[in-house]
This record gives C-alpha cells, sequence and structure tokens, in this order.
C-alpha cells in the first residue's frame, strides 16, 4: 500500500529537475555593463568595437563579455567604478553619434542563456527607475485638424475662384463655411467632395445666406487617433533612445494612452524634458552661389547671410539663413516607389501655409537644392579647443546642452512645387523610409501629458529588493520551523515540498519573465503561508483517521484521498479572486496577482503530488506501527 | 458522535453572540465609512508624492515652511519610517502642471538645504549635489516619485470598486455550483463581512487605502474563503455521512474537526505576514496589515459566521443530497 509507481516519480523529477535548471540563474547576480548604440546617421561594425576595445585598453579599464549585435555593442565590466570610466572614455571616443547607457545584466553562464534560463524580470520597484503613464489628446489633435482645414479649405476655393463669406470652425458645430449664394454653395460641395475626402458636408443656413457644415467622418477621426497616437509612440522611442536607457519599454495602453518605463533613470527632470521635447525640422535653401567655394567656408570665411551646416555623412554645406518653413507645416511623409523608374521616394504633403510658401519660393529657384535641416536639443560631453574632455572637481565631465543641427536631405529643385511633392533619389527604400520617419517626427501630431507617473531612486529599489528578500526568508524559516516542530517526520516532507514550491515558483516566473514587483514579493511570501495549508489539511486528516482506530497505512491513503477535494475547492476560489485582480489591476498589482496565480499552481503539485512521493517512500509498501506526525 | 474530535466546543450554540458582536463591528465599522470616510492615497485622489532622504536628521517643520514659501501651502508632510525620512504629499491643483510639482518640490528642498549648508543661494540641482561616480550624494536625495493625475485616479477607484464585485460574483458562481445556493449565499455574507470590517478598521484609524491595499483586500476574500470553502466541505461530506445529527450538531461536528487546520493554517500565514509587516518596509507596510487584519477576521468569520448564516438560510440534507446528483464528481466515501 501507499506505493507510486515509477512514472509518477517519473514526472516529479521531470519538473523539479528543470524547475532547478531555470530558478538557477537568480544566483548568479548581475555584470555592470554598457550598451553601445548607434543614433540615426552612425553604423556598428567591426571597427566600431576595435576602436572602443582599444580606447579602453588604452585607458588601462579592463572588460570582457563584449557582444555585438545589429542594435549595438555590450561589455562587461568588474565593478560600476570601471563601468562609470568606460561610460566616459566610450562616450568621449565615440562622439555625439553614439548612445552609451549603464546597464545591469545577468551574469548568467552562457550556456544557461542558450536554453532561456533567465534571472526573474525586476519591476521597477526593484531596480529602480521611471515610469511614465502619458495620455494623447486626441479632441486637440482633432481639432488642430479642423484648424489646418479651415485653412487649406481656404486656399482650396480661392485657387478654384470661389467666392466665399466665410470659414469657420468652432468645437462643436464643425466647420462652416458661408457663401454668397446657391450657385456657389454648389461649386464649394464639389471642391469638397473632390478634395476633403476626410470631411463630411452638409446644407444649412446661416444668416439668410446658403452655408456647409462640415465634419470629419467617422474614419477620418479614427485615422488621427491612430496615427497620432502611433506618431507620438516613435517620437518618444527616437528622443527616448538617446537617453540611454539600456531597456526601455515603449508601449500603448489602451485607446490613447502611452506606458514609457525606463529602468534605471535617476534623473527623471531630464527624462522629461526630452520626452516632452520636440525636435523641429527647418527648410532652408542651399547657397548655391558660394558653394563652390566651400574651402573657404571651412576655414572661416563664411559668406554674409549664409551659415555653415554639416549633412549625415558629416560634409559641410552652406545654407541661406532664414527659415522658409518649418516640420510643423508637414502634414506627412510616407515612403514610397516612384511608378516610372522604380527609385525610392519620399512623398510629402503640406499644409495650406506650407503648400503656398512652398509654391513661391520653389518657383523661384528651380535648380537649386533646398535643404530639410533637423535640429534638436542634446546635452554632450563639454570639450576645450585640445578637444580634451573638461571636468568638474569631482572628476566627473562637465555636459553642456547643445543644438544639434544637421541637414538630413538637399534635393535638387526640377519643378514648381506645391501641396504635394516628392523627394526623389534614395538609395533605397530603407533610406526612403527613415527619412519620411525624421520628417514626421518633426510635428507631433497630438500633444501628450504625463497622467502617471512613478520613480524609484535606486537606494530604494536596492533597499526593496533587500527588505523582499528579507521578509521572504524569515517568513519561510519560521514556516519551516513551526511544520517540524508541529509535524515532525511529516512536516519535513511539507518543508520539502514548501522549499521545492518556492524553487518552482520562481523557475516559472523566470521562465515566464512576467514582472516580479515588491507586491509581487508578498504575493510569493503569502503563497509560502497558504502552500502549507494543503498538508495541513492532509495531515489533520491522517490524524483524525489515526484517531478512529484506521491503521498507519490506511490512514496516509485516507487523508491524501479525502483531503484532495477540499483542496482543489480551496484552491480554486483563492485562484478566482488571482485572475480578477490580474484583470483589473496595473502594474504592483498584477505583479501580486501573476505570483498569486503561480505560487497556487506550483503549491498544489508540491504538496499533494511530491509530497505524497515522499511520504510513499518512507512509509510504503512496509509494516508501519506508528507514524511521526 | 460517530466521529471523535480532539475539539468538542459549541459554536454554533454562541451564533447569536458571535452574530450580535459582529453586526456590531459592521455597523461601527459602516457608520464610520459614512462619517468618516477612507484617508484614499494618492492613487485614488490623484496628487503627488514625493519621499525623499536627509543625511542627517531633519525637522518636518522645516520641510513645511520651505515648501510654504514655494507656494505648496496645502503639502502634507510626515515622517516615513525614519527622522531621516520624509514623505510630502501635495494635492491636484488647478492650474498647476501636475507632473511638475515633484521636480519644483525636490528644487525647493536642494535650494534649503544648500543654503543652509554652503550659504550659497540660489543654486542649481547639480550643485545641491557633489557626484562620486555614480551615485549623487546630495543632502537630501529622492527616494520615491509618485503623481498620478485626476484623469487616472477615478479610472482606478472605478476598477478596484469593480474588481471587488467581479472577485464576489465569481466565486458567488462557483461556490453555488460546487455547493449549493445557501452556502454560496452564506460564504459571501462572510466575505462581505471581512471586508467591511476591514475597511472599517482604515477609516475608523485613517489609514491610508493605497492600491496595494485594496490588493490586500482582493487577497483577503481570497483567503478568507479558502477558510471557509473548507468548513462548508466538511459540512457537505457529514451531512452525506451521518444521518441521524440535525444540522446544527453536524455543523458543529465539522467546525470542530476542521478547527485544528484553521488555526494552523491562520498561524503559519499570520507567520509570514508578521514577516512581511517587520521586515518588508515600509512602502508594504499598510498592505501587510490589511492582510493581517483580514486573515484574523477572515478565520473568524469562517467559524462564527459563514456556518450559521447557511443555517439560518434553513439548510437541509436533501438540498446537498440533490446537489450530489447533479454535481456527481464528488467521490464515496471511503470506512
Amino acid at each position: 500500500m501507499n506505493k507510486y509507481p515509477l512514472w509518477k516519480y517519473l514526472i516529479i523529477l521531470a519538473v523539479i529537475i528543470p524547475g532547478f535548471l531555470y530558478a538557477l540563474p537568480n544566483l548568479y547576480g548581475e555584470d555592470p555593463a554598457l550598451q553601445i548604440s548607434a543614433t540615426r546617421s552612425a553604423v556598428i561594425d567591426a571597427s566600431t568595437e576595435q576602436q572602443i576595445k582599444s580606447a579602453l585598453t588604452d585607458s588601462g579599464i579592463s572588460f570582457h563579455g563584449v557582444e555585438r549585435a545589429e542594435s549595438g555593442i555590450q561589455l562587461r565590466f568588474k565593478n560600476t567604478d570601471d563601468q562609470l570610466k568606460a561610460k566616459d572614455v566610450v562616450e568621449n571616443e565615440l562622439g555625439e553619434k553614439y548612445t552609451v547607457a549603464l546597464n545591469l545584466v545577468p551574469a548568467t553562464p552562457a550556456w544557461m542563456a542558450s536554453i532561456d534560463a533567465r534571472p526573474m524580470y525586476l519591476g521597477l520597484d526593484l531596480r529602480g527607475g521611471v515610469h511614465f503613464l502619458m495620455e494623447v489628446d486626441i479632441d486637440g489633435a482633432i481639432s488642430n485638424t479642423e484648424k489646418r482645414l479651415v485653412s487649406d479649405l481656404r486656399s482650396g476655393m480661392r485657387e478654384k475662384k470661389i467666392r466665399y463669406l466665410s470659414v469657420t470652425s468652432s468645437r462643436d458645430s464643425g466647420i462652416q463655411v458661408v457663401f454668397p449664394d446657391q450657385e456657389r454653395l454648389a461649386q464649394g460641395l464639389i471642391t469638397v467632395e473632390d478634395d476633403f475626402t476626410s470631411l463630411s458636408a452638409k446644407e444649412t443656413e446661416r444668416d439668410g445666406k446658403p452655408a456647409l457644415v462640415l465634419h470629419l467622418t467617422e474614419a477620418a477621426k479614427r485615422e488621427i487617433k491612430d496615427t497620432s497616437v502611433k506618431q507620438n509612440m516613435t517620437a518618444l522611442r527616437n528622443r527616448i533612445n538617446e537617453l540611454g536607457v539600456a531597456e526601455p519599454i515603449v508601449q500603448q495602453q489602451g485607446d490613447n494612452r502611452i506606458v514609457v518605463q525606463l529602468p534605471g533613470i535617476q534623473d527623471t527632470a531630464r527624462a522629461k524634458e526630452i520626452i516632452g521635447r520636440t525636435a523641429t525640422l527647418e527648410i532652408m535653401m542651399v547657397d548655391e552661389k558660394n558653394s563652390g567655394n566651400i574651402q573657404a567656408a571651412l576655414e572661416g570665411r563664411v559668406p554674409v547671410g549664409s551659415r555653415l551646416y554639416r549633412d549625415r555623412r558629416n560634409a559641410p554645406i552652406l545654407l541661406k539663413k532664414g527659415i522658409i518653413y518649418s516640420g510643423n507645416n508637414i502634414i506627412d511623409a510616407s515612403a514610397g516607389i516612384d511608378s516610372r523608374n522604380g527609385s525610392s521616394v519620399v512623398h510629402i504633403t503640406l499644409d495650406a501655409r506650407g503648400a503656398s510658401i512652398n509654391q513661391r519660393i520653389t518657383g523661384d529657384n528651380i535648380g537649386n537644392r533646398m535643404a530639410v535641416v533637423y535640429v534638436e536639443q542634446k546635452s554632450s560631453i563639454k570639450k576645450d579647443e585640445q578637444g580634451n574632455v573638461v571636468v568638474d572637481e569631482n572628476g566627473r565631465p562637465v555636459r553642456v546642452k547643445s543644438r544639434i543641427e544637421e541637414v538630413i536631405t538637399a534635393p535638387v529643385i526640377r519643378d514648381q512645387l506645391g501641396k504635394r511633392f516628392q523627394i526623389e533619389g534614395l538609395d533605397s527604400i530603407k533610406e526612403a523610409r527613415d527619412l519620411s520617419l525624421l520628417l514626421r517626427a518633426g510635428a507631433l501630431a497630438a500633444p501628450i501629458e504625463i497622467v502617471e507617473e512613478r520613480t524609484i531612486g535606486p537606494s530604494l529599489g536596492k533597499e526593496n529588493i533587500r527588505t523582499g528578500f528579507l521578509s521572504v526568508m524569515y517568513g519561510l524559516v519560521a514556516v519551516l520551523i513551526f511544520m517540524l516542530f508541529y509535524y515532525r517526520v511529516f512536516g519535513l516532507v511539507a518543508d520539502i515540498a514548501l522549499v521545492l514550491n518556492l524553487v518552482l515558483m520562481v523557475a516559472v516566473l523566470s521562465l515566464l519573465q512576467a514582472t516580479l514587483t515588491l507586491p509581487g514579493v508578498a504575493g510569493i511570501l503569502l503563497t509560502i503561508g497558504m502552500a502549507v495549508d494543503a498538508n495541513v489539511l492532509i495531515f489533520e486528516r491522517i490524524k483524525e483517521e489515526l484517531r478512529n482506530g484506521v491503521t498507519p497505512q490506511a490512514a496516509i491513503h485516507a487523508g491524501y484521498d479525502k483531503a484532495l477535494s477540499t483542496i482543489v475547492d480551496a484552491n480554486i476560489t483563492t485562484l478566482i479572486a488571482a485572475v480578477v485582480l490580474f484583470n483589473f489591476g496595473t502594474g504592483p498589482i498584477k505583479g501580486f496577482a501573476i505570483t498569486l496565480s503561480i505560487g497556487i499552481l506550483t503549491s498544489m503539485f508540491t504538496s499533494i503530488m511530491v509530497s505524497r512521493g515522499i511520504i510513499n517512500l518512507i512509509y510504503g509498501g512496509r509494516q508501519v506501527k506508528k507514524l511521526a506526525i | 458522535m460517530a466521529t471523535r474530535t480532539k475539539f468538542n466546543i459549541d459554536f454554533l450554540g454562541k451564533r447569536k453572540l458571535a452574530m450580535s458582536f459582529s453586526l456590531l463591528l459592521v455597523i461601527i465599522s459602516l457608520s464610520s465609512l459614512a462619517i468618516r470616510g477612507l484617508s484614499f492615497g494618492i492613487d485614488f485622489t490623484g496628487g503627488t508624492l514625493v519621499e525623499v532622504s536627509y543625511q542627517d536628521t531633519v525637522a518636518i517643520e522645516d520641510v513645511r515652511s520651505t515648501l510654504s514659501t514655494e507656494g505648496f501651502t496645502d503639502a502634507i508632510v510626515q515622517y516615513f519610517g525614519t527622522a531621516k525620512e520624509v514623505m510630502i504629499r501635495v494635492p491636484l491643483e488647478g492650474e498647476e502642471k501636475g507632473a511638475q510639482v515633484s521636480e519644483k518640490i525636490m528644487l525647493a528642498l536642494h535650494n534649503e538645504q544648500n543654503e543652509f549648508v554652503t550659504d550659497i543661494n540660489p543654486v542649481s540641482k547639480e550643485q545641491a549635489c557633489s557626484s562620486n561616480g555614480q551615485q549623487q550624494v546630495c543632502q537630501v536625495q529622492m527616494r520615491r516619485v509618485e503623481f498620478v493625475g485626476p484623469q487616472v485616479g477615478d479610472e482606478l477607484a472605478n476598477q478596484g470598486g469593480l474588481a471587488m464585485l467581479y472577485a464576489l460574483f465569481g466565486i458567488l458562481a462557483y461556490v453555488a455550483f460546487r455547493f449549493e445556493w445557501r452556502f454560496a449565499v452564506g460564504s459571501v455574507i462572510a466575505l462581505v463581512h471581512d471586508v467591511v470590517i476591514t475597511l472599517g478598521v482604515f477609516s475608523v484609524f485613517q489609514m491610508e487605502f493605497t492600491l496595494t491595499v485594496l490588493a490586500a483586500l482582493l487577497a483577503v476574500i481570497g483567503y478568507s474563503l479558502n477558510d471557509t470553502i473548507v468548513v462548508f466541505d466538511r459540512i457537505r461530506e457529514n451531512f452525506r455521512k451521518m444521518r441521524k445529527e440535525t444540522p446544527l450538531a453536524i455543523m458543529n461536528i465539522s467546525i470542530n474537526q476542521t478547527l485544528p487546520r484553521t488555526i494552523l493554517t491562520s498561524l503559519t500565514t499570520l507567520l509570514v505576514l508578521t514577516s512581511l509587516f517587520f521586515f518588508g518596509g515600509d512602502i508594504i507596510h499598510n498592505f501587510s496589515v490589511a492582510l493581517i487584519l483580514g486573515v484574523v477576521i477572515g478565520t473568524y468569520s469562517s467559524i462564527f459566521i459563514a456556518s450559521p448564516s447557511v443555517l439560518m438560510l434553513g439548510i437541509s440534507r436533501e438540498n446537498l443530497l440533490q446537489v450530489k446528483q447533479e454535481g456527481g464528481e464528488q467521490k464515496t466515501t471511503a470506512p
């Protein structure tokens, strides 16, 4: 009696051995590391890697574990001191085309990483960092669009020589166009139907004059919503890349919200500044007259009325001062293929104001070049005239804010241009896509606002890990001792099951890479307390059977048998509460719900199957007079 | 009696006393909730919370006056854990851009601190902190910032309330399916009892009610139910086994039979929660308080409230035998 067939033990082993394996990476800790990635115009290749390596060797900083991927290079260091020194060295060596981020990476051996065994993914409250929830102002985007449409409508009707009295827009009543008579209204209606497909028109009267009431169609509104969230996310990603955050998260949440998580960032003010900043585009004319003598400009003799810029390949280019129009006038930019010759192009759409300026300027400048300048504020390391890094009294490099200006493209004007035109002569569709992204990033489609912020300083993060670990350990030890004293041999079995349960929980959490938060740790702790419940139920049942005069073997059998349905019922109801928590909770609460649910499932396995297995090994299949329970 | 039990306490006989005691607690809780309400944290009200730590102990009055000169007149300032750590809470204000408040507060505190230390005024944040490698050593250091905008606060409160209702309904349905509707109603009465009294304690002592406390409350629902189900399970089993006993006697026997388990599990759970309370840090403090309260009240209610409620709803053997045929998954009992 009470013998498990071999296959049951094999199942137990088949769960527990991988459990230990996948829980193991959590013991290795983390290496301080640098993550170097290229910003828009730079590439990372073997020569960059060599450059970094030799710069570090020259500075006497030891490093190991160099990994190069398409996204960047990662280097590991022995301690944070080396890591920080290396950051300055690498930043200085590579310049501002690259971002260098501090990071902690798991020090898991390679063979473990190769079977996807990774440590648990710690939430921001444990590792420190910033969590922003941003809301995209969809109404704002829609009213911006309506405002733009008003001016587009005016110029559209002027173009077609349709006389109108007024074009106005208001939040509630849409756009109203008032005409002097029915005939003009009919012409206006045709224009709207032909050229403004995003608007639906209705005829009405205003002060005795015929008028059109125009509303954005539902499809157009949906389109605005989708694109404004997407565009904002793209812009946010671009900016965050440059903050030097190792594993940033930018995710859409719900309809119109974006979650931004920046692990390890301490300077929230700077993060907010960069996130909230708008990169702008300025469209200027190339100074063709003096371009022949660019050497003179490089030597300092810049012609009056012009300025020297650099393009993406760092080649000098002279531009006439004075912005023709800005990125705000660009409504849309998309990559495409020219149907005539199959080359990659970028289609650009301007708003009414941009279009009219464009028409005027390009008409006068056919054959000349028009430059698009990307302007952005960026902080970088200050250097003196000799190119040495300026340091403060503590030996840290001084950072200065600078305005980065870069000519991203300077195409030749082939024709008089208007509202829609295209930039040709791009090398590849990828280049076209990159350029269109840059052009779009200039203008944010909709204003965004931070509606929630949770920042955990690095010291508190470390403290939370420590207190979380301590409370789990103390709680675990207390329960282990209690069970051992109360149930003796059976208590020891329950203790083994409990420890295995903890190992399995850690393994599952590591495997799922679910975010472990501080409430998550509390969830682990709570399951430790509740996991023994199943064993208590079984053992009390065995005691009861013994009191009723049943033989020890039969008591064990009956105890496990009768307690089973109770255990399942009790756990399923708790699971219901945990699932509800998971579905409704945000961030930290989700973490609690996840660990609680996983704990319930793993504990059912360990406290029923594993403990029975051990009990059977100890008592099964032989004569037992007395149970140590 | 067919089964010998370690304990033989007439729990059901004291049901009137227990019921009145619980009723009193519920009335006190409800009136406190109605009159004083809950001290909602910024998760629900919206606002800004900044936790800072100083190198040395700091007087609350100093911090408060620094902040009020900066215009934060209704900031709530209190120690958090030790006299070196201060928690500042600022309610949402109309014009102020919410997300900027925390920076203004930090700047104000940096300035104040530096004026005091070096007499240079005003200073930027960079000057107030000396850098030492990665760690900035500041007189005052930001430990935690939480900002919740008005849009989010309302949403969280609504979601929280909904979550509670869904959990209760889910449980009601499951217990009704597995047992019988009287048991389902009995368990939900016990759960509402636990939640109301725990909320009542938070209201009477004006402890901060945050999102994590809400999570704890949902976990309490799970735990208390766990306890109740174990008792119900035994009651159902005994109804089938003991043909001659009255429902009241059967309930008493069942509660006594499961009593060691009820106490032991509560004990181990309280052991880990005490560990969490003492070692888990200040952020998790109210969370563990809510859980400890909930476990104690939940244990009490699974003995004194849940079963008597089922009895008062008029349970009889026939009710359960019917279910047996429908459900059919219950195994026949051994010896």
